[in-house]
């Protein structure tokens, strides 16, 4: 399994978790846990997905996300987990 | 599982507080390039580094996209090239001609900068290395990417006096070579006591000969993290002050672990180590400088500073460690002040003299970086200054270093720019009395006492 965390920061609005998931379905990653919060009146989401299946590039899905989260006027970045299991799980 | 309020943080140091991997630098041992022929030494050089380092360039950016942090440089360090040419070189332009191929290899491959252009003269000087010494300032002048290194002192061998003597005249040319573009050249040559083996940050990399074929080291940086971690803990004591740096450098020094295996893994090379070294950069809130102040101080220089730098930099190191399998390199605060924000700020109101700047260097790494002194400064006193630094290294077993760049045409008070990481600089006053008497005596001065430990 090689799980990613996907964020998205922004101003709510109606959609959003609708628009990421579609484009991951179409992709073939899978979600495995999505939590969302509101910090300050934005809205701020984080889902752990498996992107071992997936049947793009990691590079190419993470720009396509970019351009999706610029179309909705939100935030979206696409990063492996290690980077946050490393730095706060000893 | 990682929660949203982690994954937050992080981001937040990556995004607003300047967290990033400063250098991924892969290290090369060049002591299989040597031969007779100058011609034969050019093209295994350059063969060797650019396949060798042939995907270092697209890994790094790899792993920034993947993990989502920033990796500044790509870098090479090599072995000494005195070591090298030794045999080939007859002059100082035969020299010449191999920093002319490192600068082509380095361009093809396409990194930030090579380091290794170096000799390691602590003891005594042979007559390639004279020659390599003597072709730096025409080596830096006409190249764009090399850096370079002379160790002139260590606790084991004592300072040499000749060497010191030579890299103060070295210096100076190196400026009226780049006289043009701001004395630039001097901003990449830097004299060391104590040299480590497996530094990766410049302009004193190289590769020792007692390092593997190739390996990747690591800097981090993230002096940004650090300050805004102090933010959240003002007007406690000393103990929450040195948890909190303790656990943010902590978390700074995973994140170079992290990348550090990767790119290891990825490109088939060894871990070397990773450098716990707080880096700074020009840019707003990635200063030393300012997590000085945060701690207290109205400005870095006053008295106070010398404190909260040893503070700063044991608490660093007691953070990192645990967070990666190998340290090494350097390992402690940088103060340079061209790079630094809160440094040049601290200059320009008259907080920080080069004299306070040589107190703080007993406590920290490295040394006197990136400070612009006057174009007319003698090259006896810029050796004196070389022999004060090292003598700091030598007695207190660490690794000291000066960067000066004397700034030809220019005087106290002028403002310098160097462009890039390497920022922009207030010329510093320099102490007007004379120690030629001293530096000219020639010979080495002994190794201390306490070096004799067998």
């Amino acid at each position: 399994m090689k799980k990613t965390i996907i964020t998205v920061v922004g101003n709510d609005t109606v959609g959003i978790i609708a628009k990421v998931c579609t484009y991951l379905a179409e992709t073939q990653i899978n979600i495995l846990d999505i939590s969302q919060t509101i910090v300050q009146d934005y809205f701020n989401m984080m889902m752990v997905v498996d992107t071992s299946n997936a049947n793009k590039k990691f590079d190419v899905i993470s720009n396509d996300l970019d351009g999706l989260g610029k179309e909705i006027g939100v935030v979206i970045m696409c990063q492996r987990e290690e980077i946050f299991s490393k730095m706060h799980r000893i | 599982m990682i929660n949203i309020f982690e994954v937050n943080e992080t981001n937040k140091m990556i995004q607003q507080e300047n967290l990033d991997v400063r250098t991924i630098t892969m290290g090369i041992s060049l002591l299989d390039c040597a031969s007779s022929n100058l011609e034969e030494v050019n093209n295994n050089i350059y063969n060797k580094i650019t396949t060798v380092a042939r995907d270092l360039v697209s890994t790094g950016q790899d792993i920034e996209k993947e993990f989502g942090i920033p990796i500044i440089h790509k870098r090479i360090s090599i072995t000494p090239i005195s070591l090298i040419g030794a045999s080939a070189c007859k002059t100082s332009e035969d020299y010449v001609t191999i920093a002319k191929t490192l600068d082509r290899a380095a361009k093809a491959v396409g990194v930030n900068f090579i380091g290794g252009y170096s000799a390691l003269v602590s003891k005594g000087m042979t007559k390639s290395d004279e020659l390599l010494i003597r072709s730096i300032p025409q080596a830096l002048a006409c190249t764009d990417l090399i850096c370079s290194s002379v160790n002139i002192g260590s606790t084991k061998t004592g300072i040499n006096m000749d060497a010191v003597k030579l890299m103060g005249e070295i210096i100076l040319e190196t400026a009226e070579c780049t006289k043009d573009i701001n004395s630039i050249g001097c901003a990449k040559l830097v004299v060391l006591c104590n040299a480590p083996d497996d530094n990766p940050f410049m302009a004193g990399a190289f590769h020792g000969v007692t390092e593997a074929d190739v390996i990747i080291n690591v800097g981090v940086s993230g002096p940004g993290v650090v300050k805004h971690a102090l933010e959240q803990v003002r007007g406690q004591n000393f103990e929450v002050l040195c948890e909190t740096i303790k656990k943010t450098a902590f978390k700074i020094t995973r994140v170079g672990q992290l990348v550090a295996q990767e790119a290891s893994r990825r490109l088939g090379v060894p871990f070397g180590i990773i450098d716990l070294s707080l880096a700074p950069t020009p840019a707003i809130g990635d200063s030393v400088a300012e997590i000085l102040e945060e701690m207290g101080l109205e400005r870095v220089g006053a008295p106070g500073t010398t404190a909260a730098l040893a503070l700063l930099n044991d608490q660093v190191k007691k953070g990192g460690v645990m967070a990666s399998s190998y340290v090494g390199g350097l390992s402690g605060a940088f103060i340079p002040v061209s790079e630094d924000q809160g440094m040049i700020d601290a200059v320009r109101l008259g907080a920080l003299t080069i004299e306070k700047l040589e107190a703080m260097t007993c406590v920290c790494s490295v040394g006197l970086d990136m400070i612009a002194i006057p174009g007319d400064t003698p090259a006896s006193t810029i050796s004196g200054i070389i022999a004060d630094e090292a003598a700091i290294g030598m007695i207190n077993q660490k690794t000291t270093a000066v960067r000066l760049i004397p700034v030809i045409g220019k005087g106290v008070g002028d403002t310098v720019e160097f462009g890039g990481l390497l920022g922009y600089a207030p010329v510093m006053t320099v102490n007007p009395f004379d120690c030629s008497v001293f530096v000219n005596r020639g010979g080495r001065i002994p190794a201390p006492i306490h070096s004799f430990k067998n």
